[in-house]
């Protein structure tokens, strides 16, 4: 029977207690000098071939971020960044080429790690589940994202044939120059704040998306972020563009070596949806956490955010936060059109010393536009989690409407749960809803599970997936099954 | 005295520095050195901007340009009092405690300000820090273990003056073991006048101790009302507060609580009656501090007109604080196209057995609500009064001193009745 295999695996993986994505790959780099300055933006926008525009755009942002300060309101503590001390630039020597090409080490790397680069095969990570006809899953097209650039994009000609258009961004400056300068930087600008104008300036690469008006995107599309050289920052810029009546569902996932340092990943992602438009956007994000000591792992610095400029156009982030040392990002929806519809399911675990300062923003301008933001935080051990979001609704909002449900859940009285919703309603037929609890796992919940014959650990997951449930059953399915997993194997070594 | 007032912050340091001489206790080195302590606090915070995350919906700009300068005020004016609500009242004037208009003799800190050594606070909150800097006088009372003591009122009246008047009195309240005390405290002033009433409460409630705290806010339309409350609450005492906000330009209601013992109670509830022109903040911050505690918190706000309202709660269960019940509610009605309401709930935990919920709603008339009175036969002008005031009763339903209930009750009527 597959779940009581997958049980016995679940187990295996949870008593095994480690990081299982956090082997390194031995590869040939090419890496820009160490340090930031406006020389290593020229030098990335040159390895890049970038055109004229897109260098001033970076120098621009590099000047704006040189006057800028980090944030400091979010309830996370860290020693001070040197921006000074990374590379950011790494690339494997050997640059991208058709799939048949790429190295083989990096087919392995990806293979490990349950991603893959074949076409037609399975996301991993469900294997022995059974393949039968009936199991047989749609393709994933990925692209493989490792350090500083895309190292291969399947499924490129079978998507095309709809007029699709998924590659790497530094492909897309020169294959659709047009599309990238007309929406690059117009959701996030460059000057947005500290960790974005960063990335604007030092972006290597990232995925983009461009789906046709009328088209709904035959398979999911996914990238996958490898971190592997040492003291390398990771700085990818997403874009996607759903035109005019089409839909496209989206993933993202990443992983990175264990290590004792810790490494910057300040991504950008920018969605816009035109009329009609949806665009779903999962992410399961399993950075390296660090050590049960709080050592190494990833600083998770993220802006995602996704204007819904079309009349019943829609956005809805999904996102599984397991990983990173921090995680600091607040997927947000500017609902611009008439009508559009803005969601945020979000399951964020912190234990050991993780701390999470994660949420969303909701604003609300086009009339009659509608949000849904539920957000599960799960604390373990040390960990601090705090779900800080905003519900704005202008004066032209009329109609507009807001349901938020916040659910903490502490494991341990070491760790932290904490919830700061800002509301802000500016509009008399805007109806707006908050909810927030806190709670830890009943001890009658647990004598039920274990009189029922399961351990501690197998209780504990269970509570906690039906905890999560509202926001699990929003993933696509593969990646549902996979978020399970994770979730069980974050929090191993917090109960008993 | 300077002709022209500086504002803002300047404005007040600059008062200071001419006043610290002539204000109560200028011969008590203690007080001398708490006073100028909080002026240079106050000098290195400033008036808060919007900058300033505490203080991130309320923008006292309109505080800081109008320059108060007006004297100590004389003590033996002449003023108009309202009718008394309970037997026994007290009155403070401009900050300064009125024994002949008073009707017990109520001690007050100004009379007993040589022997409150370790007694007067020293909060850092800025607003607070410039009441230390400038208090007067205040209620000084303390009720014996196990005596109630009955309701008592309070009233605070500013009187007119010629120049904007800044009054900061500091009220001292501690409940021993066993102790009772329900007060009614209801501030006025002048329809045309602007001034700033910014008044601190020290609250102590001792073991098993309970009072009740019943505030009714109805400064004039030009009034400033910037009041801070501080309260710590020990094992099984309890401290009941209800604020209701109808008057003022721009009020701030800050409420700090600290339930330092097990089974120690706090209800913050409270109503802000917002029109034309007003900005109402409620400010709350709930301290867990023992196991064991509960803490209540249900806040109403209607606003009419160009108005708006604030509302930041923030309930902090320290480790220490296992078996924690809290909960807290904020709802806001709008009545109007032009209002704004702001709302920020915070939970900060840090205890795992604990219960901990908070909930805010913004909207309209429920359109079905009206339509189901209207359906009935009542015009549509009643049938909202109804269901204004069925809002606002969920609030007021914890305060069941009648003496209390009543006038809270004829505050909210005369609100609605100035506003329809």
């Amino acid at each position: 029977m597959a779940a009581v295999t997958e049980t016995i695996e679940t187990v295996q993986a949870a008593t095994e207690g480690t990081y299982k994505w956090g082997f390194e790959t031995d590869i040939e780099m090419d890496f820009a000098p160490k340090g930031l300055n406006e020389g290593i933006v020229r030098f990335i926008s040159a390895k890049k071939n970038e055109p004229a525009w897109l260098l001033e755009w970076r120098l621009k942002a590099f000047a704006h971020w040189q006057t800028m300060t980090e944030p400091t309101w979010p309830s996370v503590h860290y020693p001070k960044i040197d921006f000074q001390d990374a590379f950011y630039y790494a690339a494997p020597k050997q640059g991208p080429k058709s799939l048949d090409e790429v190295d083989p080490e990096l087919l392995k790397t990806y293979a490990k790690l349950g991603i893959p680069l074949k076409e037609q095969a399975f996301l991993a990570g469900v294997e022995g589940a059974g393949e039968s006809a009936a199991d047989a899953r749609m393709p994933i097209a990925v692209d493989a994202v490792f350090d500083s650039v895309s190292v291969a994009t399947s499924y490129k000609e079978r998507l095309a044939k709809d007029g699709i258009i998924f590659c790497a961004i530094s492909e897309a400056v020169h294959t659709h120059p047009e599309l990238v300068q007309q929406y690059l930087g117009t959701v996030v600008p460059t000057g947005d704040n500290f960790y974005a104008a960063l990335n604007s300036a030092v972006f290597t690469d990232g995925s983009f998306v461009y789906i046709p008006k009328g088209v709904r995107c035959p398979m999911e599309l996914s990238t996958y972020f490898r971190i592997n050289a040492k003291s390398t920052g990771q700085f990818e810029r997403t874009l996607i563009i759903a035109d005019e009546g089409s839909t496209v569902s989206y993933l993202e996932g990443c992983t990175a070596p264990m290590r004792d340092e810790n490494q910057l990943h300040a991504a950008v992602v920018e969605l816009v949806a035109l009329d009609d438009a949806s665009i779903k956007y999962s992410t399961v994000q399993n950075w390296y956490p660090g050590d049960a000591e709080g050592k190494g792992g990833i600083y998770n610095f993220v802006t995602k955010r996704a204007q819904c400029r079309g009349k019943r156009s829609k956005v809805s982030w999904t996102q599984v936060e397991t990983g990173s040392a921090i995680t600091w990002k607040y997927p947000s929806c500017v609902l611009l059109g008439e009508d559009s519809v803005g969601e945020f399911y979000s399951v964020a675990i912190t234990n050991n010393y993780q701390q999470a300062d994660t949420g969303t923003k909701m604003i609300h301008v086009g009339a009659r536009t509608k949000s849904t933001i539920v957000s599960k935080g799960i604390s373990a051990g040390h960990g601090q989690n705090t779900y800080r979001g905003l519900v704005r609704v202008a004066p032209t909002a009329k109609g507009a409407r807001n349901f938020t449900q916040c659910d903490s859940l502490l494991i341990g009285d070491q760790c932290g749960a904490h919830t700061v919703p800002y509301i802000e309603n500016r509009c008399l037929t805007a109806k707006l809803e908050h909810e927030a609890t806190t709670s830890r796992i009943a001890e009658d919940q647990l004598f039920y599970c274990r009189q029922r014959g399961l351990t501690q650990e197998e209780a504990v997951g269970m509570i906690v997936n039906g905890f999560c449930r509202e926001v699990l059953k929003e993933l696509p399915m593969e990646f549902a099954v996979e978020a399970q997993k994770l979730l069980q194997i974050s929090l191993e070594g917090s109960v008993g | 005295m300077s002709a022209i007032a500086p504002g803002g912050a300047e404005g007040f340091l600059h008062r200071h520095e001419g006043l610290k001489d002539h204000l109560p206790g200028a011969n008590l080195p203690w007080l001398v050195a708490l006073r100028a302590d909080a002026a240079a606090s106050f000098r290195a915070q400033g008036l808060p901007t919007r900058r300033v995350e505490a203080w991130h919906y309320t923008d006292l700009r309109p505080l800081a340009q109008a320059g108060f300068d007006a004297p100590l005020s004389a003590v033996d004016a002449a003023v108009a009092l309202p009718a008394a609500r309970a037997e026994q009242r007290v009155v403070f004037v401009d900050g300064r405690h009125r024994a002949d208009l008073s009707s017990f003799a109520a001690a007050s800190i100004g009379h007993w300000l040589p022997e409150l050594q370790g007694r007067i606070a020293a909060p850092a909150e800025p607003m607070a820090a410039l009441n230390s800097m400038f208090f007067e006088d205040g209620l000084f009372l303390t009720i014996a273990e196990g005596q109630d003591a009955g309701t008592l009122e309070l009233l605070h009246v500013v009187q007119a003056a010629d120049r904007p008047a800044a009054v900061h009195p500091r009220h001292i309240i501690r409940l021993e073991k066993g102790a009772r005390l329900a007060l009614l405290e209801t501030s006025i002033g002048p329809t045309d006048k602007r001034y700033l009433h910014n008044p601190v409460w020290q609250v102590e409630v001792a073991e098993g101790a309970s009072f009740t705290h019943v505030r009714l806010q109805q400064e004039g339309a030009q009034g400033f009302q910037l009041s801070t409350v501080y309260a710590s609450v020990a094992a099984g005492g309890t401290y009941d507060n209800f604020t209701l906000n109808s008057g003022g330009r721009l009020v701030r209601n800050e409420i700090h609580a600290t339930l330092s013992g097990p089974g120690a109670t706090c209800h913050m509830n409270g109503a802000q009656l917002l029109g034309d022109g007003q900005h109402a903040d409620t400010t709350t911050f709930l301290d867990h501090a023992a196991p064991d505690c509960a803490s209540r918190q249900t806040y109403k706000t209607v606003l009419k007109g160009k108005s708006r309202g604030v509302f930041q709660g923030k309930i902090l269960v320290r480790q220490a604080a296992q078996r924690t019940d809290g909960y807290q509610m904020n709802q806001a009605l709008l009545l109007s196209s032009d209002a704004e309401m702001d709302s920020k709930p915070q939970l900060e935990i840090y205890a795992d057995d604990v219960k901990c919920s908070h909930g805010a709603t913004v909207g309209e008339l429920d359109a079905d609500q009206l339509f189901y009175l209207r359906a009935r036969g009542i015009p549509e002008a009643e049938a909202r009064t109804m269901l204004v005031r069925a809002f606002l009763e969920a609030a007021l339903e914890g305060v069941e001193n009648p003496i209390l209930h009543t006038a809270l009750e004829g505050a909210i009527e005369a609100w609605w009745v100035r506003h329809t």
